[in-house]
């Protein structure tokens, strides 16, 4: 891999970032400038703003045949670095629609900002090529997102969520931290695709990058909540604010697995064959802690975040499987996550905002009361369940197709045990939406249009992806061979 | 240009099912009638697809090909021959009947017909693939609709267990056939989904014994193979009448079908060497399963036990792996679809009156309902195997393929009949003959017209093959033959 | 006339079927109009078989007016017909029976309509049988016949219906059990149903049946043998043949009239058939190996019938356990000519089927006539039970007269048509079973003893008081329902020749 020396087509890879930045401090300042309601137009400013660098970056920013290292090595400009950037502006345009009208930051410039920011992290963590640039890009993205969980500041629960937020994430932050600070020790370098030579070169023992590996390892699993780090997501999911949940469980956890899926790769070779086993495992009891304990909750924001966490399982299935396809359907995989969990906390977030509860008791009578939200409802949680045609069938068919290619037969068994375990529950909370009765059937749920233009989109692309896989497949099969 | 019937026939329902529900949910008659539209265009195209295939020139007809994730060999490809064109039309005829009895359902028919036709959208799907992908595809899509139409229309006491039973159920043995599925794939180096890339391609002995298991049992649980039959009884009484006619008269044909196409087609040596584990299951099925009827006191557990047993019948002729057993399982799945469809609708009418379906409490309703006693009669006689009616057509050749297998087997299973026979002239005498109960007497109103369409459709389709049967059994022969070429057997 | 003489069986065997289609149109309340058109109905296929019998030429060898017809080509049945001397007498019998049973169900009130139907569909299913010449549509016919007499029995029958139909039905399908697993055996071994192709390969097919994964074959001589075991047991069930007939005192009781008349009349003679049709022909080695068992058998049947009989206090049980004993002497000139084929004796195993053969007919006649006459009185008595009856005679002479002609034809007196078969009977056996023919003649005895016992106790004696004023007498509608039966009795009595002819020639072409 060549550096690129600097020219100025080169600002052109960081135009996404460039542009986020610029983003952010517009929405500060229209937030100064104006006075009164300002909640639907900094979020439609916000939205339409991503919107717009989506289409630059499509237009501009698309990387060339060969994938090249810029900015004296701290990045590297390549498909699968692009393929997430759109999605996390995807999923940040998104949220940003859904913050509309919510109690305590709709109205709030900082809320918007803070927003933007993260994505900015997120963008330069999933381009990352050099530790010290991957470590800030992570806490460029994590501590906004510490503080848009703890947005509501009379609400204890966000509060709470805030801080354990921050606590869990400052912990395993250092953890990998320290991880990385040996990886540098040992081999006197901190660009990624240097590493792995040098260690090499340097005869470091197995046991040690091994340990190095787990340590770096710690920090990932946080991020994408594998076990055993993913405690914090339900208490997190829980008392952040919907939307910041929303794109925590989605954007956040897609740069994660970005992360994880360029560093694993490039940095331990050596030891593939150890950590694709730890991973299998982790992945294994992922799936398996993750639906379990999903199945006794109430309160459907934390089942959310236990199906959020089994998910993330499932998609570590096709790490574990170490080709080219088994990357490509990670990729796949998160690309139908996010649009059908968006979709699913994008009722959430309506059905709170008229009915004033997540309890999914509640939920009963909803396809009386609102039968196209109890629609995309459905929609959502049976392509979360992985049921065709919808986007997740596919996913989980690429991600176990990738397993059994590569031989790993029993976590393909294991894989689809949990499905069942997850349509079980999936279904349930469909049983009360369409089977059960309630007095509020009579009293509607407003749906503005910001939120069914969400909807909308979401739906589509949950049938799209669904139906007509071919595109995204090439896309993500484009990407996860810049990795290879 | 050819007009792609196969396609039109596969998502006509999906597309009336979708456009259903942008009707208002008060607009009742519009609604039935809409749906009643789509089911009959898709009898009409079904019924084309069966009498238009050429039994001359054989192999697959109708076909459709176009490109789907060309990464991964996957395309959509659709085709009939002779063993899935009966079935094409047996799922068209079940879903018209099943509308026309559905006329009196009150509460949210538009969502009732909506998930009703995703559901038959996904069946017809199945039958016509040629992609295992699409295959997996669309018999998913077959499963899911069935909790809602269960748990939400279903009998109150049950539906909510009975659902959510029949889709774990039925969605763990798809999984499993999907990784067999995948492993398939994977070994053939074909690169291709397609169903015929993956027929030629010469997977070892010992894979083929090892994938097989999971593959056709997988598939074999939405048959009702014994031990994991037990979500079907429950799910047929739990679900509302047109549905309880999908699922026994269509769903499980798409198990046994699919258990054929995938499992028997694409790994002939696996089958072989599993022929008699599936041979003893299936037996214990047919035989098992009378007794298990014999002693039901719900008139509707009967009908729901006596379909596990028929069911084994299809398992046993696929299992005999020779030309008579599976022409005759070819023709048992499209009688007892029908049969068993006819069996529903009778139970439907009889308790949307009584409300009742306890054979002691019922009695007396021939006088009351004669229309509806003779089909009920006429689908006794099919289940009894009586010559004369499609039962006969079908048990006899599979009876034939069995002694040339298992003779043990063939006698067995005959014993079954002798079960039948008692169990069912003891429903008939109870339940329509003898005394009327006091409560019932003056209170039974008349079934409409839909009704009697439906059972006259039914009954009629089963005496024609009974004294005509050259009018189905040449066409399920050719497919058979076409399964044999692949299994190399007997 | 062409096309009658090309298709004049499948003409005669679906007229009732159509007939039966006709009826269903008619409304339910036009009770008159419905019976009278049944009866009209069920004459065509009688005319037609008075046709079949006058241009049948017998002597010739084979089988005549044959149809065939693709049926289940997959699985090599097809749809083949044709008789010999054999069926055509039964034909005649079935088409003369149908009529008179329709014509004495006159005091049926309920369900008419479907009764009616149910009757023809059962005509049809018997003439299938006799009819056929491919195993497969034997069998159909076979089972065709069974449904239509289970209602007959449940639904229009005495006290005890439920249970006897109910028994019926398994026993019969019990039996027919062995017989479809018997002919799939067959078909899969031959690869063909039909009967003459069969008949054809059968003494030299030596290839084995291949059991699928199992390294041993069964020998085809285990398949003959089981089939012919299996066709043994289908075929004495509906004879019936001791110890198999215990089913028969039920069901003839239970049903109605003219159930009984055609249950006694024709179906017993199913089981008689079979045997002549299927078993003896094609096994003859395993036939005459085990004649000596069936012939003890039917003694037992002839004997034990008869004391059986002698011991009833119900009318209508008497007279079905004479149809044990009379059925006996067919079973017993079959076992006969088992046993003598090919061999010294065949002459006398000409005689003894020509015996067997013309019993099933007369047997038929005197069977139908009896029950039919125990219908005249029950209709008026409204009791079977032969202590409540008595003194009849003088209230009812021409009743009386026609019940002592009937008994008396029943019990074989000379001039009269039972003399005649079992003459034949007992003279074919003589040389062949000589003990077992002796220990018939017990039962002839015996018969003599509880026919009188009937006539006695119905006709003579003292009167009971319940009966005063009644109108006992048989009808006008009645006596023309009784006249065909009495007259053939009579005929065959005197001038057998015209039936035995038609039989003998077949039957020394078939077993001589």
């Amino acid at each position: 891999m060549s550096i690129a020396s600097f020219e100025p087509t080169t600002l052109l890879s960081v135009l996404p970032e460039i542009l986020l930045l610029a983003l952010a401090a517009i929405i500060l300042v229209v937030d100064l400038a104006s006075k009164r309601s300002r909640g639907l137009l900094l979020a439609w400013l916000t939205a339409l703003g991503l919107t717009g660098i989506i289409i630059i970056t499509l237009l501009y920013g698309q990387p060339g045949e060969n994938d090249v290292l810029i900015f004296g090595g701290m990045l590297r400009h390549d498909w699968m670095a692009f393929a997430f950037k759109i999605l996390f502006l995807f999923a940040a345009a998104m949220t940003a629609l859904l913050s509309i009208d919510v109690e305590g930051v709709a109205d709030r410039g900082e809320y918007y900002a803070l927003l933007v920011v993260a994505t900015l992290g997120m963008s330069l963590m999933v381009s990352s090529a050099d530790m010290i640039m991957l470590f800030l890009a992570i806490e460029t993205t994590s501590i906004p997102l510490y503080v848009l969980a703890g947005f509501m500041k009379g609400d204890d629960k966000s509060t709470e969520s805030g801080l354990k937020y921050f606590l869990f994430g400052a912990l395993t932050s250092a953890v990998m931290l320290y991880g990385f600070s040996l990886l540098y020790g040992f081999s006197g370098d901190t660009n990624i695709y240097r590493l792995s030579e040098a260690m090499h070169a340097g005869a470091v023992s197995t046991w040690l990058i091994g340990g190095m590996a787990v340590l770096v390892l710690v920090g990932f699993s946080f991020k994408i909540s594998a076990a055993p780090f993913q405690f914090w997501a339900p208490d997190v999911y829980e008392g952040a604010p919907t939307p910041i949940t929303t794109f925590i469980s989605t954007a956040s956890k897609a740069a994660g697995f970005a992360v994880l899926l360029r560093f694993m790769l490039a940095v331990f070779p050596a030891i593939e064959a150890e950590w694709v086993t730890l991973l299998a495992i982790i992945a294994a009891v992922t799936m398996t802690v993750g639906n379990l304990l999903a199945i006794p909750q109430t309160n459907i924001k934390r089942l959310l975040a236990y199906s959020s966490i089994a998910h993330a399982g499932y998609a570590l299935i096709g790490l574990v499987a170490l080709s080219s396809f088994g990357t490509a359907s990670v990729i796949f995989y998160l690309i139908g996550y996010v649009v059908t969990n968006i979709a699913a906390f994008g009722v959430v977030i309506l059905f709170a905002r008229s009915a004033g509860s997540d309890e999914i008791v509640d939920y009963a009578g909803l396809s009386r009361r609102s039968p196209g939200l109890a629609l995309v409802l459905l929609v959502a949680l049976l392509s979360l369940g992985g049921m065709p045609p919808l986007a997740g069938f596919v996913a989980k068919f690429y991600v176990f197709a990738a397993a059994v290619e590569s031989g790993w037969i029993w976590l393909a068994f294991v894989g689809v045990l949990n499905a069942i375990i997850g349509l079980y529950y999936y279904m349930t909370i469909l049983k009360v939406v369409y089977l059960y009765r309630s007095e509020d059937e009579d009293k509607p749920i407003a749906i503005p249009r910001s939120y069914a233009l969400v909807l909308v989109i979401c739906v589509i692309a949950i049938l799209a992806i669904g139906t007509l896989s071919a595109p995204w497949l090439d896309w993500s099969i484009k990407s996860a061979l810049s990795l290879f | 240009m050819e007009v792609p019937i196969l396609s039109i026939v596969v998502f006509t329902p999906i597309v009336f099912g979708i456009a259903l529900f942008f009707f208002p949910a008060e607009r009742h008659r519009e609604i039935r009638i809409f749906a009643l539209a789509g089911a009959t265009v898709a009898l009409l195209l079904s019924l084309w697809a069966y009498f238009t295939y050429d039994q001359v020139i054989g192999g697959y007809q109708l076909v459709e090909r176009y490109s789907w994730v060309p990464r991964l060999g996957i395309s959509y490809h659709v085709g009939v021959d002779g063993m899935n064109a009966p079935l094409v039309l047996l799922t068209g005829i079940v879903m018209f009947t099943g509308v026309l009895v559905s006329w009196g359902i009150d509460d949210r028919p538009r969502e009732f017909f909506g998930f009703l036709f995703i559901l038959a959208t996904g069946v017809f799907g199945v039958f016509v693939s040629l992609d295992l992908f699409q295959l997996f595809f669309f018999y998913e899509i077959a499963v899911f609709p069935m909790y809602l139409l269960i748990a939400i229309w279903g009998w109150k006491v049950t539906r909510e267990y009975a659902a959510m039973k029949l889709t774990l159920y039925l969605f763990i043995g798809s999984l499993i056939a999907i990784v067999g599925g995948l492993a398939m794939y994977f070994a053939s180096g074909a690169h291709s989904f397609s169903l015929f890339a993956l027929e030629q391609a010469s997977f070892s002995v010992e894979f083929q014994r090892f994938w097989f298991p999971f593959v056709f049992f997988g598939f074999a649980v939405l048959g009702g193979i014994f031990p994991v039959h037990n979500w079907s009884p429950d799910g047929h009484v739990a679900a509302p009448t047109a549905v309880s006619m999908f699922h026994a008269g269509v769903l499980m044909k798409v198990g046994a079908f699919a258990a054929l196409r995938v499992g028997i087609m694409l790994l002939p040596e696996g089958a072989k060497f599993w022929a008699p584990l599936v041979l003893g299951l299936a037996t214990v099925n047919v035989v098992y399963g009378a007794f298990i009827a014999s002693i039901q006191t719900d008139f509707k557990y009967v009908i729901g036990f006596s379909s596990v047993s028929h069911m084994g019948l299809v398992i046993l002729g696929f299992a005999t792996l020779n030309l008579d057993g599976i022409t005759g399982a070819g023709i048992q799945m499209f009688s007892h679809g029908v049969m068993t469809a006819l069996f529903f609708a009778v139970v439907g009418m009889v308790y949307d009156r009584a409300h009742t379906r306890e054979i002691p409490k019922l009695g007396g309703f021939f006088k009351a309902m004669p229309l509806v006693g003779i089909a009920f009669i006429i689908g006794g006689l099919v289940s009894m195997g009586m010559p004369g009616f499609s039962g006969f057509i079908a048990e006899f050749p599979i009876f034939m393929g069995l002694w040339q297998s298992q003779p043990i087997v063939a006698i067995l299973a005959a014993i079954s009949i002798v079960i039948t026979a008692g169990y069912i002239m003891r429903v008939i005498g109870r339940v329509f003959f003898g005394e009327m109960p006091e409560e019932f007497i003056g209170n039974i109103t008349p079934i409409n017209n839909f009704d009697k369409i439906a059972l006259v459709i039914l009954s009629g389709v089963l005496l024609l093959i009974g004294v005509y049967p050259t009018i189905i059994a040449p066409l399920v022969e050719s497919g058979a033959r076409a399964v044999l070429a692949l299994v190399g057997g007997a | 006339m062409a096309f009658l003489q090309a298709h004049l069986l499948t003409l005669i065997l679906f007229s009732p079927v159509a007939g039966a289609v006709l009826l269903l149109l008619i409304p339910r309340e036009r009770l008159q109009t419905i019976r009278w058109a049944a009866l009209l109905v069920s004459l065509i296929p009688f005319g037609l078989a008075l046709w079949l019998w006058f241009t049948y030429q017998p002597g010739v060898e084979g089988y005549q007016f044959v149809e065939q017809a693709i049926w289940y080509e997959a699985i090599g049945s097809s749809y083949h017909l044709g008789v010999d001397g054999i069926s055509v007498p039964m034909v005649m019998l079935t088409t003369l029976l149908t009529p008179l049973a329709i014509l004495i169900s006159w005091s049926i009130e309920e369900n008419v309509r479907s009764y009616m139907a149910l009757f023809l569909l059962l005509e049809t299913g018997m003439l299938g049988v006799f009819m056929s010449l491919d195993l497969l549509i034997f069998f159909v016919f076979w089972e065709i016949g069974l449904i239509p007499m289970y209602f007959l029995i449940n639904q229009w029958g005495s006290e005890n219906r439920e249970y006897a139909s109910f028994k019926f039905l398994i026993y019969t399908m019990a039996g027919s059990l062995g017989l479809l697993l018997a002919i799939q055996m067959i078909g899969v071994a031959s690869g063909t149903f039909d009967l003459i192709a069969i008949t054809e390969q059968w003494p030299t097919l030596n290839q084995s049946l291949t059991l699928f994964g199992l390294p041993i074959t069964l020998a085809i001589g285990t398949v003959k043998k089981i089939a012919f075991w299996a066709f043994v047991v289908a075929f004495a069930i509906k004879v019936p043949v001791w110890p198999f007939h215990t089913w028969l005192p039920d069901a003839h009781t239970e049903a109605p009239t003219a159930g009984s008349m055609i249950l006694a009349g024709v179906l017993l003679k199913l089981g008689a058939y079979g045997f002549l049709r299927l078993v003896l022909p094609l096994y003859p080695v395993e036939a005459k190996y085990f004649a000596g068992v069936l012939g003890f058998l039917a003694v037992l049947a002839i004997v034990l019938g008869a004391f059986a009989s002698w011991g009833q206090d119900d009318f209508k049980r008497l007279v079905a356990y004479s149809s044990v004993n009379h059925m006996g002497f067919v079973v017993l000139g079959i076992a006969a000519a088992a046993f003598a084929q090919g061999t010294m004796q065949a002459d006398d195993a000409v005689i003894a089927i020509n015996g067997a053969v013309l019993q099933m007919f007369n047997h038929g006649l005197s069977a139908a006539g009896m029950f039919l006459l125990v219908g005249v009185i029950y209709d008026r008595a409204h009791t079977r039970d032969l202590n409540k009856l008595g003194g009849l005679f003088p209230v009812a002479p021409i009743y009386g007269g026609i019940l002592i002609f009937t008994a008396m034809a029943s019990l074989g007196l000379p001039g009269l048509n039972g003399f005649v078969s079992e003459f034949l009977v007992v003279r074919g056996s003589w040389p062949i079973f000589t003990l077992y023919t002796a220990l018939s003649m017990l039962g002839l005895l015996i018969t003599g003893a509880y026919i009188l016992k009937g006539i006695a106790k119905v006709l003579h004696g003292p009167l009971n008081e319940k009966f005063l004023g009644q109108k006992m007498e048989i009808n006008r509608r009645e006596i023309i329902a009784m006249a065909p039966l009495m007259l053939l009795m009579l005929l065959i009595g005197v001038w057998p020749a015209w039936i035995l002819n038609v039989i003998n020639q077949t039957v020394k072409l078939l077993f001589g």
